[in-house]
C-alpha cells in the first residue's frame, strides 16, 4: 500500500537553510490529459483513463524509456467537490475496461498508485510510490525530496480531479437536514467555499482603502493569458474573454466576491517527470532545475484566518522560499501563484515582495502592465482563472517558460531564468522555485 | 433563518449541551489557559490534553462579514442573500463564531458594532448561539 509522505518531506520551518538538494534535482517532462467539465460517463473519459494520458505524454515528452522510470508520487483524492452518489451502481462498462484494484471506485472517484501500476505495464521498474495529498504543489513538492534524497532516480508526479453532474458543493451533507456538531460549528451557516477569501479581501480593502473594482485588469489578464494555453478548459472549450465590464457585472457569491472571483471545477490531469540534474542532461526536454520547495502548515487561530495571519503567513513563507533557494525576490524573473480563489492572489505576491511590492499594494500594481509582454508578469499561466481548477498551470507554465516553449503565452518582457510557483491558499500552501540554471 | 439540525458529537457535545441550557462555553486548556474555537482533543498551543470548557459572557464585537448570495446548503437558499458575519468573543478577540445577524438588513453591518449572544433553535430543535447588534461601530466603520 502507498502511503502519504510524512512531514519531514516538507520543508516547513524557517532557519533550515539552503535545501541540501539546490539544484539537483529536474523537471523534464510535461503531460496533459484533454479537459472536460464533468465526466460524461464512459471509461476513456473516467479519472483513471485521463491519467494514463497525462502520464504516457509526459513520458514520452521527456523521451525516457518508461521501464526506467523507478517512482511515483500523486494524490489519490481527485475530488473537485463532487461525490459518488451513495447507492449509485459503479458501472460495468467502466470498470470492465481497466485493471481495478480492490476499490471499485478507484479510477472513478479516487485514484491509487495501485490503480496506475495496474493500467500502465510499462512501468516495470517503479520501486518507490508515496502520496502528497492535497494539490500537484504538494505532490511536486514530495517528488523533489524523493529524488533528491535518493528514495528515486526517474519519477513520475501525477495529480487528477473528476467533477460530476450537480451544483458545487450542493449535495451530501449540504442537501441534507441535519449536520453533525463539529462540522455544524462551521457549515451551519451557508458560507460558500469563497467565503473566508472573501473576507480576507474585504478587510484588506478596507485596511488599504481599495475596492473590488481593482481586481478587474488582474482577471482580464488571467483569462488573456488562459487563452493561450491550449490544454487549458477556457481554450478548449469556450475561449472566451472577461473583459472589465464582465467583471464587474458578474453575479456576486459571497460579497465581495463574484462569479469569476471563483474558478470552474473541472476535470483534467497533469504529470511531470522528475529526475536528477546529473540525468536530466541526456533527456529530450532542457531540465528546469528545482531550487528549493518550502511549506506552510500554518493554522489560522479560529474559524477562519484573519488579514494579520494572512500576512504573517505569506512573508514567513516568502522568506523560507528564499532562505532554501539561496535567491531574494529581485531573482525572480515571473511569479505564478495560486489563485484560485482569485482574491488571494495579492496576498502571495504581496508576501513575496514580488518587484518590491510591500502590503496593500498589488491591487495598484494590476493597474500597470502584468502582461506577458511587459517587465512585470502576473501569473502567465493565466492560472485557475484563466484555464480551469486544476492547481497545476502555474507549475506546468513554469516549467514551459522557463524551457522556452510555452508557445504564445511566452514572457517577452523579461527573460525566464528564476520563477516561483505553488498554492493553494496563503495558509497551508506547498511552493517550488524553478530555475534555467541549477545555481 | 431555518437553520439545519445538529446532531452533537463527541468533540462538541458541551457546546451544544450549554447552548440549549443558552449558555456559551469555549474550550479553555487548563495548563496554559488558552482558548479555542473549534475544539480540539487538546490543546493547540501547550498540546495538553486536559482541556474543560469555559462559560462566556455573551458579549462581542463584529469583525468582518460577507454577504452570501450563492449559498451551498438547500434549507438556506430561499433566504439569499444574507449576511454572514465574523463575531470576535469579548474575553478574547482571537475566538471567532459566525452570525447571520439577525435584525441586521443584508449588507448594512456595522464592522466594529458591539453584539451579544442570543440563542436560535435549529431544525432538530438543538439551540445554536446566534447574535444581535447592541451598539453602534466605533468612528461609523461600514464595510
Amino acid at each position: 500500500m502507498t502511503e502519504n509522505a510524512p512531514a519531514s518531506m516538507y520543508r516547513t520551518d524557517e532557519g533550515m537553510g539552503l535545501w541540501e538538494h539546490r539544484g539537483k534535482v529536474a523537471a523534464v517532462g510535461v503531460g496533459h490529459s484533454p479537459t472536460a467539465r464533468r465526466w460524461d460517463g464512459r471509461a476513456e473519459t473516467c479519472v483513471g483513463a485521463i491519467s494514463l494520458i497525462a502520464l504516457r505524454r509526459a513520458i514520452e515528452d521527456a523521451g525516457v524509456d518508461p521501464a526506467e522510470i523507478d517512482g511515483l508520487v500523486m494524490d489519490p483524492v481527485t475530488t473537485t467537490g463532487a461525490y459518488w452518489p451513495k447507492g449509485k451502481p459503479v458501472p460495468e462498462e467502466v470498470t470492465s475496461a481497466f485493471n481495478c484494484t480492490d476499490n471499485p471506485l478507484d479510477g472513478i472517484a479516487g485514484l491509487s498508485a495501485e490503480w496506475i501500476l495496474k493500467n500502465m505495464p510499462e512501468l516495470t521498474g517503479i520501486d518507490f510510490t508515496m502520496y502528497g495529498p492535497g494539490c500537484m504543489s504538494n505532490a511536486i513538492c514530495v517528488a523533489a525530496q524523493a529524488v533528491g534524497d535518493g528514495l528515486a532516480n526517474t519519477c513520475l508526479v501525477l495529480k487528477s480531479w473528476h467533477n460530476y453532474e450537480g451544483r458545487y458543493y450542493q449535495g451530501g451533507a449540504n442537501a441534507g437536514s441535519d449536520l453533525p456538531g463539529t462540522a455544524a460549528l462551521h457549515a451551519l451557516w451557508g458560507t460558500p467555499a469563497c467565503y473566508g477569501t472573501a473576507l480576507q479581501f474585504a478587510e484588506y480593502c478596507r485596511k488599504y482603502g481599495k475596492n473590488h473594482d481593482m481586481m478587474a485588469p488582474f482577471i482580464e489578464n488571467s483569462r488573456q493569458n488562459g487563452l493561450k494555453f491550449p490544454e487549458g478548459y477556457w481554450a478548449s472549450h469556450r475561449p472566451e474573454e472577461i473583459t472589465p465590464e464582465d467583471y464587474k457585472a458578474a453575479r456576486w457569491i459571497a460579497k465581495p466576491a463574484n462569479l469569476f472571483d471563483n474558478d470552474l471545477p473541472i476535470m483534467v490531469s497533469a504529470a511531470y517527470l522528475y529526475t536528477t540534474a546529473e540525468r536530466a542532461r541526456d533527456m529530450r526536454q532542457k531540465p528546469v532545475y528545482i531550487l528549493n520547495h518550502a511549506a506552510s502548515n500554518t493554522r489560522p487561530r479560529s474559524l477562519t484566518p484573519t488579514l494579520d495571519e494572512v500576512e504573517a503567513d505569506t512573508a514567513r513563507t516568502a522568506r523560507k522560499i528564499y532562505e532554501g533557494a539561496g535567491i531574494t525576490a529581485a531573482d525572480l524573473s515571473f511569479e505564478n501563484m495560486y489563485d484560485g480563489f482569485a482574491q488571494f492572489h495579492q496576498f502571495h505576491i504581496e508576501g513575496l515582495g514580488y518587484r518590491g511590492m510591500k502590503f496593500g499594494e498589488a491591487l495598484d500594481f494590476y493597474q500597470t502592465d502584468i502582461s506577458i509582454h511587459g517587465p512585470n508578469p502576473i501569473l502567465p499561466s493565466g492560472g485557475n482563472i484563466g484555464c480551469g481548477r486544476s492547481r497545476f498551470w502555474m507549475h506546468t507554465d513554469c516549467i514551459q517558460q522557463i524551457q522556452q516553449r510555452a508557445g504564445e503565452r511566452q514572457v517577452t518582457g523579461v527573460k525566464p531564468e528564476v520563477a516561483v510557483s505553488g498554492g493553494p491558499m496563503p495558509l497551508g500552501g506547498r511552493f517550488t522555485v524553478w530555475s534555467a540554471t541549477p545555481d | 433563518m431555518p437553520k439545519q439540525g445538529v446532531v452533537p458529537d463527541d468533540l462538541t457535545r458541551p457546546f451544544w449541551e450549554a447552548a440549549n441550557e443558552h449558555r456559551l462555553v469555549i474550550q479553555s486548556c487548563v495548563a496554559c489557559k488558552h482558548l479555542q474555537h473549534p475544539p480540539a482533543p487538546v490543546c493547540r498551543v501547550c498540546g495538553s490534553d486536559t482541556v474543560e470548557w469555559k462559560e462566556m459572557s455573551g458579549r462581542g464585537t463584529i469583525y468582518n462579514y460577507g454577504v452570501v448570495h450563492d449559498c451551498p446548503i438547500r434549507l438556506l437558499q430561499e433566504d439569499q442573500p444574507f449576511n454572514v458575519a465574523v463575531v470576535m468573543l469579548a474575553e478574547d478577540p482571537g475566538i471567532q463564531m459566525y452570525s447571520h445577524l439577525p435584525g441586521t438588513p443584508v449588507d448594512e453591518v456595522p464592522v466594529g458594532a458591539e453584539v451579544e449572544v442570543t440563542f436560535e433553535a435549529t431544525a432538530n430543535g438543538q439551540m445554536v448561539p446566534e447574535w444581535r447588534v447592541v451598539g453602534s461601530s466605533e468612528g461609523g466603520e461600514q464595510a
